[in-house]
């Protein structure tokens, strides 16, 4: 199967959709300002286009973008499922629609789904309480990692510096422990993918803060030795973090709770299928042991008098968001889990493995390590990873995570989800099965089917012309 | 539709079949045994959540927010209410925008990659700065963001940050935790008559400051007077200079670059979404020797191997997927489509447009803070200044009686002190204002 993506161009030909500056822009001065001259601008220049004109102008882009509902979409670690439509429409419930700062009482409907879905999440993660603040995965680790050293400082305990990370942990990790103040000890993996627990031994002290972790890996390995892990962790007087990025693969399989995690965070785009919308709204509510509870950031929301209210946790460690998070994400998020149920998000997780296992066993690249879980990493061998998936856009498939983790050459991280059949499976095995063995002039020309041919990214990082104010200085 | 009609994943298409003829391939029996975990950990899978239909889940999520009351909200503090054009929900919802994942093959991403840029560039021009990235989770963070730009920029020496006093509590705390991992306190400076008090400010500023956080409008609805004094304040000491403020306002007042702000942030969920329990859209925009110390995406220009400009992802070893712990920020997944909402609606208002609901925006709160002063009992504003969207008006009654009879009679204020409410005023509300004012002056 191939396919063409839609491009436009104009009549210069050296633009594929203008931009809306370039279609029609207007400079409006300040007139009749209810405020003085001294504290207003003189004027503000922005398109001025009819809904018509800016109506083609966003469907002509769309078509030049690929989602999940253009086809297949294996991004490994990115998870990108199918987003059920009905809870695009109960975000947008009217009812729902309410300001931050309603009291309580008035919002008695908004803080019980909200409840509804901090229990839900607890369940399937196996934590005593959850927080569903944290706009995204990122800032769920930057809220768990603030938990810990809350609690650490709390028990008088503040000369623990350090955050250990795997060398094949999501970047989002170390920058986080960095926000926070710590120093990172990064530790490599075994032969076998996983953490090598020798070098965990040798790295835990009385300056360990925590251990932040992935179960299943970046390679989609299980972590078979996390109870031995967290033994070596709590030992050593350390919390563990769950860095819930791969959760989608442990659905009614196992807890991170149950594995000794004190601390984790739910990706809700990736294990509950909200949108990614380009790169976000995200959400990153974060479960804790009931030791931690007493740590969550305020407000937080609990059962009262028949009700449901907001209260601040003693010992909280105060806000990472300006309200309350990104609601709208949070809702879909549950109608999702609410849709699915025990049996759904059980089955999620088997096909979702199913797949992977059967996708890896398809393609003809290498796919070291084993057994996987929900994503594998092939290595495209002599041939260049980023090549490999310009080339794959070609066969009307969306390429897999490219070169990384760098723990495998030239790394093709794929990632198919349960939302595939068999079919589409092999569609994408074809498609990374054209591309083995092709010429590097080849691959180097790919893709030929797209919105745009191959972007020069080094170009746009040495001279960044960053908004149309740039390219109009240059001219 | 029967709550048990759907036995597994409802969005898994394998057929029975299907799934056996997969499992052949792989030589094993039952999908358990591709489940490489130990027993001591296994799940039995009873989560007790209970699988429904798509109709009883959304009648079971109708029902629980319809317990919601029902109220007229004349509520701000940072997050608004503004009239948002159908053409935005209609076409922010086309799935190759809503579905897709960041820009990291940008041949397939352009759509959305010029749409993030043309966002930047609206930034750029209200802003008056020559950066801004596509887009933080909102205004705390952002600020949050500011300071440990600030920080970067002068690691040698400094660590104290000036905020107003009046700030919206959120704000403060995030910026906190930010700062957090630095040698960095924060410090408040006073407010006279709901605006900087520049004298104060002088007395304590110093050359260990790092940063000075302004905003306008002010939390409680001020415009702010002396930004210009107080930029040179911030730059006579060799500190950053950061504005806080919003794309409505910005394209009324007086541009952050004449006034000497080095970095602006805000919110611009005023525009493109609609209120969503405080959800928001973080903007952040700096000057252009920032460059390498700007945290978050940025998309720029290139072209592509036909000679067609084409944009692109671009200077991403700041990002920390690949400079790891030496990132300049942990934000990954950030608010891109809300972004792109924002810019379809400033696109949609064009300048005109956008112009004339600001200037709405300043006289609006005028016009009720007149109708609410006339009132017995009640001062407003209690601020001599210029408004935007809204103020603080004082009450002799306590505000907390005020706003619990408001309730009662089907409106929502803020209760800003023991006499003190703020009221909010724009398009979406002006509507039932003259309900309003009777019932203020009924429970006044």
């Amino acid at each position: 199967m191939f396919y063409d993506q839609a491009r436009w161009t104009d009549d210069s030909g050296d633009v594929y959709e203008p931009l809306l500056s370039e279609k029609s822009s207007k400079d409006v001065t300040i007139e009749d300002s209810p405020l003085p001259s001294s504290l207003t601008r003189d004027s503000l220049e922005l398109p001025d286009l009819s809904e018509p004109e800016l109506a083609r102008h966003y469907t002509r882009l769309s078509q030049m973008n690929y989602g999940i509902e253009s086809g297949p979409f294996p991004l490994g670690s990115c998870t990108m499922k199918y987003n059920p439509k009905f809870t695009d429409d109960i975000s947008t419930i009217p009812a729902g629609a309410v300001h931050p700062e309603r009291p309580d009482e008035t919002i008695q409907g908004t803080l019980e789904l909200l409840y509804k879905l901090q229990d839900y999440l607890g369940r399937i993660g196996g934590m005593d309480a959850v927080t569903l603040q944290p706009p995204a995965g990122a800032a769920g680790e930057f809220t768990g990692i603030l938990i810990a050293k809350a609690f650490h400082e709390a028990n008088g305990d503040d000369e623990r510096t350090e955050i250990i990370i795997p060398d094949s942990a999501h970047g989002t990790n170390f920058a986080t422990a960095a926000l926070a103040g710590y120093d990172v000890v990064s530790i490599p993996s075994n032969d076998d993918g996983r953490v090598d627990v020798d070098a965990l031994e040798a790295a835990v002290s009385e300056k360990t803060a925590a251990l932040m972790l992935t179960n299943p890996n970046t390679l989609g390995l299980f972590e078979r030795d996390i109870e031995h892990i967290a033994q070596v962790v709590h030992d050593a007087g350390g919390l563990l973090y769950y860095d819930g990025a791969n959760l989608n693969a442990l659905l009614g399989r196992a807890r991170p709770g149950d594995m000794g995690f004190d601390i984790m965070h739910y990706n809700v785009h990736k294990t509950f299928a909200t949108p990614h919308g380009g790169g976000g709204p995200g959400a990153g509510p974060v479960g804790v042991t009931e030791r931690l509870k007493e740590f969550l950031p305020r407000p937080h929301i609990k059962r009262h008098k028949g009700g449901f209210k907001l209260y601040d946790p003693e010992q909280s460690i105060g806000k990472v968001h300006g309200f309350h998070g990104n609601w709208l994400v949070l809702v879909r998020a549950f109608a999702y889990i609410d849709r699915l149920g025990d049996a759904g998000l059980s089955d999620a997780s088997a096909k979702a493995v199913l797949n992977a296992n059967y996708l890896a066993s398809q393609i003809e690249y290498e796919v070291p390590y084993g057994p996987f879980h929900h994503e594998f990493v092939a290595s495209a061998g002599d041939q260049d990873a980023a090549d490999v998936a310009k080339r794959m856009l070609d066969f009307g498939v969306h390429p897999p995570t490219t070169k990384w983790p760098d723990i495998v050459s030239q790394a093709l991280m794929t990632e198919p989800t349960e939302i595939e059949n068999r079919e589409t499976l092999d569609q994408l095995a074809t498609a990374f099965n054209n591309v083995v063995g092709e010429d590097t002039e080849v691959l180097e020309a790919a893709p030929n089917r797209t919105a745009a041919r191959r972007i020069d990214q080094v170009q746009a990082a040495r001279n960044p012309q960053l908004s149309w104010h740039a390219l109009d200085t240059d001219e | 539709m029967s709550d048990s009609a759907t036995p597994g994943s409802p969005f898994a298409p394998h057929t029975p079949a299907e799934t056996q003829a997969m499992l052949d391939v792989l030589s094993v029996a039952s999908e358990e045994e591709l489940f490489d975990i130990p027993d001591d950990i296994k799940f039995d899978g009873n989560f007790g959540i209970q699988q429904r239909s798509e109709q009883n889940v959304r009648a079971r999520a109708e029902k629980m927010l319809n317990r919601n009351a029902s109220l007229t909200e004349f509520l701000g503090r940072g997050h608004y209410s503004h009239y948002i054009p159908s053409l935005v929900d209609n076409l922010s919802i086309r799935s190759e925008f809503l579905t897709s994942y960041t820009q990291y093959q940008p041949e397939v991403a352009q759509g959305f990659l010029q749409v993030l840029f043309e966002y930047q560039s609206m930034l750029v021009e209200l802003t008056g700065l020559e950066i801004a990235n596509c887009s933080m989770y909102d205004a705390a963070t952002a600020l949050g963001e500011a300071a440990t730009l600030a920080n970067r920029l002068r690691q040698t020496s400094g660590h104290r940050v000036l905020v107003p006093e009046v700030i919206s509590a959120g704000r403060r705390d995030v910026l906190e935790n930010y700062v957090g991992g630095s040698e960095m306190v924060v410090e408040s400076y006073a407010m006279v008559d709901g605006n900087a008090d520049l004298d104060a400010l002088a007395e304590i500023i110093d050359d260990d400051v790092v940063m000075i956080y302004a905003e306008n409008p002010t939390v409680r609805g001020t415009i702010e007077e002396g930004l210009t004094k107080l930029g040179k304040l911030a730059h006579d000491h060799d500190a950053i200079f950061t504005l806080g403020s919003d794309p409505v306002a910005l394209s009324l007042l007086e541009k952050p670059s004449a006034v000497g702000a080095d970095v602006v942030v805000g919110d611009a969920s005023t525009l493109g979404i609609p209120t969503s329990y405080g959800m928001g859209l973080g903007i952040f925009a700096c000057r252009e020797k920032f460059l390498r110390q700007v945290p978050g995406r940025l998309v720029g220009i290139s072209e592509d191997s036909a000679g067609m400009r084409a944009y692109t992802l671009t200077l991403q070893t700041r990002e920390q997927h690949i400079r790891r712990e030496r990132a300049t920020s942990n934000i990954c997944s950030n608010q891109a489509w809300v972004a792109l909402r924002a810019a379809m609606h400033i696109a949609m208002l064009g300048p005109d447009g956008l112009v004339d609901l600001a200037k709405d925006c300043v006289t609006r709160p005028d016009e009720l803070a007149e109708r609410l002063d006339s009132i017995s009992g009640v001062q407003a504003p209690v601020h001599d200044r210029y408004h935007f969207r809204e103020f603080v008006a004082h009450t002799d009654q306590p505000a907390a009686a005020i706003v619990s009879d408001l309730a009662a009679k089907g409106f929502a204020v803020h209760q800003v002190g023991e006499h003190e409410v703020q009221v909010c005023v724009t398009e979406t509300n002006a509507v039932s204002v003259d309900e309003f004012v009777a019932a203020f002056t009924e429970v006044a």
